[in-house]
């Protein structure tokens, strides 16, 4: 008799795709329940309309392209690039933007590259830094922490804010970013930004009710989360820690020289790591395997790459969060860098390769 | 460096390699278990070739009874290893048979009927081990058909006969297969046989030291061996981490010595030999009590059977007979995989006759819920996400995500660059996959395929070789065949010479003849160029330009033959000396007498000049003046005997002189020039004439743009002529020069002559 033949080897630790994407959407729990806590439903509800977007926009393209469509669709991929469009985008932006926004990041930037493991971008930031281009103003829409905001906003006025432009009583969004001074609130890094731009110093914009006690109310304890789940997928093994660390490590140095020059006209080193969208990019956005350099050596200077690009544009650039640009520069340089940081072959001499 | 290596072994620390995996240690199905001496089965299946190398020469035939023991094939290479019958009994076919080879490949097997009765051949038992040289003992282990029991097979006499200075015994005894307790069980029963094996090979090898490694998951084992060489200080028993693929050569030559073994080398060449616990233990067996290599320790395990246990098997022992002895549970599933080997590196046997072999240590025989990746018929391949987990488990620290790109786009070249051939098929990388890619699978299809490659351009290469020489044997035949018609020209140039008093008369003959041909050659060109500006005259008077051009071409033939006869340079210079000394006494001599001569010929050179210059404005109307005007000239030439002669006489100057100067390179020649000159030139006098008269109105065609600037020049060089040429040495500029005198002269003669004969020339 004949036996079933196999090649070797013939057994498998049993790690699946789809599993280390359900890890990783698991891990951002912390951080978006931390969100959702101090900014309430907005975020929440734009990852609901992110996710059916996504899924249809993959479904959609997978059929069209003739693929296995229930091997890739449920591999958690595309749950996971509209998970994190749905957590960066500003809690009162109009539902469309979202679904632009996804479906640029699932049919364009994933799909047309040739799906999973083939995109050179991280979707989910390619997708933000469109909207960033295209809809400037809507991607400002940002939501004061709810403790600042006059208006009652539960979920239903978020809904009809996001879906209408207006809550149930009528308040446009502008109104509901508006204080109780009659101030529009932004985000600390925007608010930091503008001001140093007026010429105030630091010490005297952290005066801003936004920035809270600490450093950025609300925002800090966001970071904390995506941190905690971070930590999470390092010791799972899901991701590698040389990325989030080097990053971190890049981004407090550069903040340090930063601050140690000029006191008066730079944040703090705590500031960059827990404001804006330090961890999730550290431990979420930086780490995507694919888009990523594959070698140690490469993981470390893409992050170190990463964080010097992030305090650049937060100083320098036009924008006041510059992870998502750091992200897609690094994307571009990974191959490169991969290419340089091939390890020696055992049994070869270094630079034989 | 062997020092520090011992003092840090002895202080327990070792080396480690890049990456490696844990996979789920299944030992404990068979470790606890002994060796179990099995019935003889009904049939051995044994294959000619379980080695690396090829097979021996057939002793037995169809139908012979052989014993325990007897060789059935003869080693007459040292890469042969032969077989032994494992049992007694009647061969009763051979055959191609179904063997233990990944693909399933069929090979020349002997089958053996056992006759149950079991009877040894005759052996000799060699107590004592000092009566026997190192070659005796060599000869023993090949003549028992050892070859390496871990797994690749190599000739272990070959490794066992190492001349290079060895520093590292090293006996492998990690077995880092998770499954896999075979020699695990060979060290806890047989550990002073191994340890004795061990002995033999430090005879033959005389390391520095020997290590014995192990994996600190068999700590019976260890426990046994540490017994069992404790007097022994030369050999260290060395506890090293578990961790898959320890056992690899490779990976345990780093982990115990530190070093790599360089890409592309064998330990050997850095002084290192690893050998098998199995083979120790054979050769202790082989040397000792001469019984050849016919049985070994294999683990048949797995969930699948009731009883799964380390046998002793006997080689040729087929698949089912083993499974069958250990109680296979559901043998039924038409998917059931039978692998041989570890689940890492082993491979799923196709028939369940394949026969045991020397170099296989495992049946495994997994449950569905076990090994569920073994059973599946379609890969669960989904795309690489460069997660990178593979690279990080790479015992070679190669890049198998890169390298799975490219062996599926077939990029040999890149897959050079990665370094493939250094991927030791471990399967570490597979077994991590989230994407689950069988990347083992694709890297042994390019592997293969990078093989086929090479033997192919291996043969282009040699057919390449053997055409170059080919191209080169014709060229050479024809090298020679042209060196055959040189040697017969020279004969016959040799004969010719004979027959002439003189040798280098004729040569000079056969070089003026030579000229004669160079020069129509060069008229042809001559004609095209220089008389462009007329060529309506040209086409006018072919005969007579034809002969002048011919006549210039002789000239400038006999110059160039000059330059290249020139090959005795002292000689040139002095008969040049002498020549021009000849040429401007004559000069001298005739420029008085022949004045008028000279003038009739410069006015008729004047003429032409002057008619040359005036086809610049008028060019038919002057080209037939011109015509006119030279067969005018012609006919004075002709009817004034004397004028023509003088013409003749600076004519021939000229000749002689270019002739002087062409034959330069012997001096003896001299005088035999003169008569050929007469020869070639006596009935070109005439044409010389023309020539002079061509020459000039060349000239005049190509100065008359600036026809002050050359007449300035030309008189310069005149005066240039009275006064260097004679120190001059230089040939060709001398030959020019005394060129330039003549017309030179006739020039000037003609300048003083047209403000003179202005009116006689508008007449004419």
């Amino acid at each position: 008799m004949a036996f079933w033949i196999a090649s070797s080897p013939h057994n498998h630790n049993h790690t699946k795709t789809p599993n280390l994407m359900r890890l990783v959407i698991y891990a951002t729990l912390p951080g978006v329940l931390a969100q959702w806590y101090f900014f309430g439903w907005g975020n929440l509800i734009h990852i609901g309309i992110a996710m059916t977007t996504a899924i249809i926009s993959e479904f959609t393209v997978l059929s069209l392209r003739k693929k296995p469509i229930s091997h890739e669709l449920f591999d958690g991929s595309a749950f996971l690039t509209a998970l994190l469009i749905g957590i960066c985008l500003p809690a009162l932006a109009p539902w469309w933007v979202t679904v632009i926004g996804t479906m640029f990041a699932i049919v364009i930037v994933k799909q047309l590259y040739g799906g999973l493991g083939h995109n050179p971008f991280n979707p989910a930031m390619a997708g933000y830094v469109m909207l960033l281009v295209s809809f400037p103003l809507q991607m400002t829409l940002w939501q004061p922490p709810l403790t600042l905001v006059a208006v009652d906003l539960n979920f239903t006025n978020t809904l009809t804010t996001i879906l209408t432009g207006f809550t149930v009583e009528g308040y446009s969004v502008e109104q509901v970013r508006t204080s109780i001074d009659g101030i529009t609130m932004a985000t600390p890094l925007d608010t930091l930004k503008t001001n140093t731009g007026l010429g105030l110093t630091v010490l005297e914009s952290i005066k801003n009710p936004v920035f809270g006690e600490n450093l950025a109310l609300g925002w800090e304890w966001v970071n904390a989360g995506f941190l905690l789940g971070g930590i999470f997928l390092i010791a799972r093994k899901a991701i590698a820690w040389q990325t989030p660390v080097s990053f971190l490590i890049s981004l407090f140095i550069c903040s340090f020289i930063g601050y140690s020059i000029s006191p008066d006209s730079s944040a703090s080193t705590m500031f960059h790591w827990l404001s804006g969208a330090t961890m999730l990019g550290a431990f979420f956005i930086l780490t995507d395997p694919v888009t990523g350099a594959t070698s140690n050596k490469g993981r470390i200077i893409v992050g170190l790459l990463a964080g010097l690009l992030v305090y650049l544009i937060r100083t320098a650039g036009g924008y006041p969060d510059g992870v998502a640009f750091a992200v897609l520069l690094c994307n571009m340089s990974a191959p490169l860098i991969d290419q340089y940081t091939r390890p020696r072959t055992y049994g070869h001499i270094k630079g034989d390769k | 460096m062997v020092e520090s290596v011992i003092e840090r072994i002895t202080r327990g620390r070792f080396w480690d390699f890049h990456g490696g995996i844990h996979p789920p240690e299944q030992k404990f199905l068979t470790k606890n278990k002994p060796i179990k001496q099995l019935a003889l089965p009904k049939q051995l299946i044994i294959p000619l070739q379980q080695h690396i190398g090829r097979e021996g020469d057939l002793l037995v035939s169809i139908g012979d009874h052989v014993l325990k023991g007897q060789a059935l094939t003869l080693s007459t290479n040292p890469m042969v290893v032969p077989i032994h019958a494992p049992t007694s009994g009647v061969i009763s076919a051979i055959k191609m048979s179904v063997i233990a080879h990944p693909s399933g490949l069929s090979q020349l097997c002997v089958f053996l009927d056992v006759d149950g009765e079991d009877t040894w051949r005759k052996r000799e038992v060699c107590p004592d081990l000092a009566q026997l040289s190192n070659h005796e003992i060599i000869e023993k282990i090949a003549d028992a058909g050892i070859a390496g029991m871990g797994g690749a097979g190599f000739p272990t006499h070959i490794k066992a006969n190492s001349k290079a200075d060895i520093k590292f015994l090293i006996i492998n005894g990690a077995e880092c297969e998770p499954y896999i307790t075979s020699d695990d069980l060979l060290m806890m029963e047989q550990s002073n046989a191994i340890v004795d094996g061990i002995k033999i090979l430090d005879r033959l090898l005389t390391p520095t030291v020997i290590l014995i490694g192990i994996e600190d998951n068999k700590p019976k084992a260890i426990q046994a061996l540490q017994q069992a060489t404790k007097t022994i200080d030369k050999i260290k028993v060395c506890v090293v981490p578990t961790k898959y693929p320890t056992g690899g050569e490779k990976q345990l030559v780093q982990i115990l010595t530190g070093q790599e073994v360089k890409s592309g080398r064998l330990p050997i060449h850095d002084g290192i030999v690893m050998q098998n616990i199995a083979t120790c233990f054979a050769i202790n067996e082989a040397v000792r009590h001469d019984t050849p290599l016919i049985r070994r320790v294999v683990t048949v395990t797995g969930q699948a059977l009731k009883k799964p246990q380390n046998v002793w098997a006997l080689l040729g022992t087929p698949v089912n007979f083993l499974l069958e002895q250990c109680d296979v549970e559901n043998i039924n599933n038409e998917k059931q995989p039978v692998i041989m080997g570890g689940p890492m590196m082993g491979f799923s046997v196709s028939s369940e006759l394949v026969p045991i072999v020397k170099t296989s240590n495992c049946i495994l025989v997994p449950s569905k819920t076990e090994m569920p990746s073994a059973f599946e018929k379609e890969s669960k391949e989904v795309e690489c996400i460069r997660c990178g987990q593979c690279s990080d488990v790479c015992p070679s620290q190669l890049l198998p995500q890169e390298l799975q790109w490219s062996a599926k786009a077939k990029d040999y070249s890149q897959l050079e660059k990665l370094n493939l051939r250094d991927c030791i098929d471990c399967g570490a990388c597979a077994y991590v996959c989230p994407s689950q890619i069988p990347l083992v699978h694709y890297y042994r299809i390019a592997k293969a395929e990078i093989r086929q490659q090479q033997q192919l351009d291996l043969k282009a290469e040699k057919a390449k070789i053997r055409f170059e020489a080919r191209k080169l044997r014709l060229e050479k035949e024809k090298i020679a065949r042209q060196e055959k018609h040189k040697k017969a020209a020279a004969a016959r140039k040799a004969a010719m010479n004979k027959a002439t008093p003189e040798a280098e008369g004729a040569k000079s003959a056969v070089a003026a003849a030579l000229a004669r041909v160079k020069a129509k050659k060069a008229s042809k060109e001559q004609t095209s160029t220089a008389d462009s500006p007329s060529n309506s005259s040209a086409d006018n008077v072919d005969d007579q330009k034809s002969q002048v051009a011919a006549a210039i071409a002789r000239a400038k033939a006999k110059k160039k033959l000059k330059e290249v006869s020139s090959d005795k340079p002292i000689t040139n210079s002095e008969t040049v000396n002498s020549v021009a000394e000849v040429e401007a006494t004559s000069t001298q001599q005739t420029s008085p007498e022949d004045k008028k001569a000279k003038i009739a010929a410069a006015v008729a050179r004047a003429k032409a000049k002057k008619l040359s210059k005036s086809t610049e404005t008028t060019d038919k109307a002057s080209a037939n003046e011109e015509i006119t005007e030279e067969i005018s000239v012609q006919k004075t030439v002709n009817s004034d005997d004397k004028k023509a002669k003088i013409a003749a006489a600076i004519a021939k100057a000229k000749a002689k002189k270019l002739k002087n100067t062409a034959s330069i390179s012997d001096g003896e020649k001299q005088s035999d020039d003169a008569p050929i000159q007469n020869t070639v030139n006596a009935d070109d006098k005439k044409a010389k004439v023309a020539a002079a008269i061509a020459k000039a109105k060349s000239k005049a065609l190509s100065k008359a743009n600036a026809k002050t600037a050359a007449e300035e020049k030309v008189e310069a060089s005149e005066n240039d002529n009275n006064g260097d040429v004679l120190p001059d040495g230089a040939t060709d500029k001398k030959a020019k020069i005394a060129a330039a005198i003549a017309k030179a002269k006739a020039k000037k003669k003609l300048k003083e002559t047209n403000a003179v004969e202005e009116n006689n020339q508008d007449g004419v």
